[in-house]
């Protein structure tokens, strides 16, 4: 293994490089004695902790037992093994996302929220439309270039496409936090259907959806557009809207760079002018 | 520890008695509101409460279908009780159960009688009310001789959740919970019943997040805690939720099968669940009648407004939302102690002493409702998956609590941001309620604020926000106040939500046996008081 390589392979680390210390907690159906310690380690041995060390162990009612266990874990990882989703669109200031939305659309931008299904929880949806915003970012709705349009909880997928099309929503953002028997996927699925159906072929919002335990990757499965998951601020949210819908200057898509031009036009006439 | 002596926080009598004045002003119209309306489901808990329960073979229930056909035929203004009982009264049907039947089928014609006819169908159906009361009444006295036989825990009662969604799984899980120090159970509902126009029927084992509220439900799970509070010695609350588009029928169950403890919040399914303004009133006033009667402590809500507004800006509204459920509350007829008054921990913990904040906030609830049972709500909004953090933020949560003197204490789990609780997320979290409640007992005796401290003065602050808010409202009225987003920033018109169409005013013919034997029940307790 060249040195270069080496680089890519880390394991975890307590307190010195390579260590690989590792802890983890969990509850095995035993009462405590020393087979359930035993039983313990088996695990983690298992899991690849070794030598792994029982630090605590507690018995929970007659028949359950706490573990914590700190070990050396066996496994490497590689980081060019690594997939994950980079963001695909530059993160914009709010005047920024503005300036985009007027200069593309010459209006505001109309983004609509909503949990859909029984799902109450709107948190998540809040967080991201709601003045107060999430993270030290203001939310959407502070947003001078987009008119935002909270629904709440509840909403029923029907109602929700009405609303849409009454709005002339040019964004759905959908938050799905109850995920019980795989609630989310399939309330998500059945929106992204209804959409479909009601608007012709490529005139649909843009539907986002949002939640905690969504995959990123799994948009197109969803026939969503985006998905955002945990950790999402507004901002991100914001400038992924002014990606899609108004081309933004750092984009890469053809439509942009029409719109870009007439912006530019625009820009130049009004210095004429003055 | 009822009356805290002294105030610690210095408040001022009279502005404490305006703030309550303001909250009186402005649930007044309120009341007058309730008293001349019914819902649909006010009209079916009178049916359950006389004795009608069941449902065909869709799952529809009896009552829903005695109240449809009652409506269709003669309106719902009048109230169901003299059509119902005039129907029996032809000696046609051997009871209820077979005129819900036969109604259901399409086979009667109701009418809405008069003179003689009224009369005796009102003595009848009066008759048929009392009866369920007298069971409420039973139950009542049940618990009262429970509680001295297996014994009343401590303050703080210990609150903890099961909501396995199957009524089975939550058995076994709250005898254990109750066996790991839990003093209320509370089994939340399954997502999306609050939505519901009828009540489901039987034994349910499938529920989204949580597990259906039905009679049967609540029959099996106060048996199963009947069971382990004889095996701990100790009477062990169960909690259900008398909210939603069915809040009476489910005050009215919860009372026919010894529920200890409902939620039930004067303004949470019309900020939270959109559900009617006016319907929600009407409601909330006939569940909470019911509450008093049964002896129920009921849970307010307030901790809802801080998970979406800011711990600290939104102060008062807690305060003034106390204030009203407060009113509400005692309007109905309950005592200051069925009055669960809520408020929550919720202050992000990055503001610079956001833990002096909180005292001061937990402090004003406490000497503001001095002999109210408080209920004490853990972090939530602020909760992340740092769950090191998430567990020493509810260290000092229970802190909080402990230096308060709070009643109720719902305990907060390491996890709350990641999954539903694991055996060993509510283990750790009792440990934790244990260790602070036990090396701090008695610190709220030696915790007073420095005389125009930081603490003192920001409860004044709260306080005198919330009278500002309350003069706004008795301004605007309440119903505007909702409408115009006052509360929790959403905007609820009175002409607008959900159950609306399932709301009419009282003609002058109206009858309802429940609401004049609660009245005069409540009256009653006055007089002798």
């Amino acid at each position: 293994m060249s040195k270069r390589e080496e680089s890519h392979i880390i394991r975890p680390y307590g307190d010195a490089t390579g260590d690989g210390q590792v802890q983890v907690s969990f509850t095995l159906p035993v009462a405590h004695d020393k087979r359930a310690e035993g039983a313990a380690l088996q695990l983690a041995a298992k899991m690849g902790l070794e030598p792994a060390m029982v630090v605590h162990a507690k018995q929970m009612g007659p028949h359950f037992t706490f573990f914590v266990v700190y070990g050396r874990c066996s496994h490497l990882v590689d980081l060019n093994k690594v997939v994950v989703i980079e963001r695909e669109f530059p993160l914009l200031t709010p005047k920024e996302v503005s300036a985009a939305v007027k200069r593309a659309l010459r209006r505001p931008l109309v983004v609509m929220g909503a949990c859909i299904g029984t799902d109450a929880h709107t948190v998540g949806i809040d967080a991201i439309l709601n003045i107060k915003g999430w993270a030290g970012e203001k939310g959407l709705e502070a947003y001078s270039g987009l008119e935002v349009h909270n629904l709440g909880a509840q909403v029923s997928v029907p109602d929700l496409v009405e609303h849409a099309q009454n709005l002339k929503a040019d964004a759905v953002l959908v938050s799905q936090v109850v995920t019980q028997r795989e609630a989310h996927l399939h309330n998500v699925t059945q929106m992204s259907a209804a959409f479909r159906e009601a608007y012709p072929t490529g005139t649909a919002p843009v539907l986002i959806v949002g939640g905690p335990r969504f995959d990123e990757g799994a948009a197109s499965e969803l026939g969503v557009d985006r998905i955002f998951v945990k950790g999402t601020t507004p901002g991100e949210v914001a400038s992924y809207l002014a990606h899609r819908l108004c081309a933004t200057p750092a984009g890469t898509r053809r439509a942009k760079a029409k719109k870009r031009t007439t912006a530019k036009k625009k820009a130049t006439n009004k210095t004429g002018a003055r | 520890m009822t009356r805290r002596g002294k105030g610690k926080l210095e408040l001022d009598p009279t502005v404490v008695r305006k703030a309550r004045s303001l909250a009186r002003k402005a649930g007044k119209p309120i009341v007058t509101l309730a008293k001349t309306h019914t819902t649909v489901s006010v009209e079916r808990a009178v049916l359950r409460l006389a004795g009608l329960s069941g449902a065909d073979a869709e799952g529809e229930p009896w009552v829903n279908h005695v109240v449809d056909a009652v409506r269709q035929d003669v309106g719902l203004e009048h109230g169901v009780s003299l059509p119902v009982w005039h129907a029996l009264a032809s000696g046609e049907y051997a009871d209820l159960t077979e005129l819900a039947q036969k109604a259901a089928a399409g086979g009667v014609i109701f009418h809405a009688p008069e003179g003689r006819e009224a009369s005796r169908a009102r003595t009848a159906s009066r008759k048929a009310a009392a009866a369920g009361l007298r069971k409420i009444d039973i139950n009542r006295k049940t618990r009262d001789r429970f509680t001295k036989k297996y014994g009343d825990p401590p303050k703080p009662w210990i609150y903890l959740i099961v909501a396995t969604g199957d009524i089975y799984e939550d058995m076994p899980q709250a005898q254990a919970a109750a066996r790991e120090g839990a003093d209320i159970v509370a089994v939340i509902r399954s997502t999306g019943q609050s939505l519901l126009d009828f009540v489901p029927e039987g034994p349910t084992r499938e529920g989204y997040a949580g597990t259906y509220a039905t009679q049967e439900n609540f029959r099996l799970m106060r048996a199963a805690l009947d069971d382990v509070s004889a095996e701990l010695g100790r009477y062990v609350r169960l909690t259900n939720y008398a909210s939603g588009l069915c809040m009476p029928e489910i005050a009215t169950l919860a009372g026919l099968e010894r529920l200890d403890m409902m939620l039930n919040d004067s303004m949470y399914g019309i900020l939270f669940r959109d559900i009617n303004p006016i319907r929600t009133f009407v409601d909330q006033r006939f569940s909470r009648q019911v509450h008093a009667r049964a002896g129920i402590i009921i849970n307010t809500g307030e901790d809802n407004y801080l998970t979406t507004a800011d711990g600290v800006e939104a102060a008062h509204t807690v305060t003034v939302s106390q204030l009203l459920n407060e009113f509400f509350g005692k309007e109905a007829g309950l005592a200051d102690a069925q009055l669960g008054l809520g408020h929550a921990f919720e202050i992000n913990p990055t503001v610079p002493e956001s833990f002096r904040l909180e005292l001061a906030h937990a402090l004003l609830a406490r000497e503001l409702f001095p002999n109210a049972p408080l209920k004490w709500m853990p972090p939530t909004k602020h909760m992340t998956g740092d769950v090191f953090g998430g567990y020493l933020l509810n260290g000092f949560f229970n802190l909080v609590g402990s230096m308060t003197a709070q009643d109720i204490l719902l305990v907060g789990m390491l996890t709350e941001a990641v999954h539903t609780p694991w055996l060993s997320d509510r283990d750790l979290a009792l440990q934790n309620v244990r260790y602070v409640m036990e090396s701090t007992r008695g610190l709220a005796e030696d915790f007073v604020p420095a005389h125009d401290g930081f603490i003192v003065q920001r409860s004044h602050q709260v306080l005198g926000e919330a009278i500002e808010l309350l003069e706004r409202i008795v301004d605007d009225q309440l119903l505007n106040a909702i409408a115009d987003g006052t509360f929790g920033l959403m905007k609820r018109p009175a002409d607008a939500g959900r159950g609306l169409d399932g709301v009419a005013r009282h003609s002058s013919a109206y009858y309802n046996p429940a609401s004049e034997l609660l009245d005069e029940y409540f009256a009653d307790a006055k007089g002798q008081a």
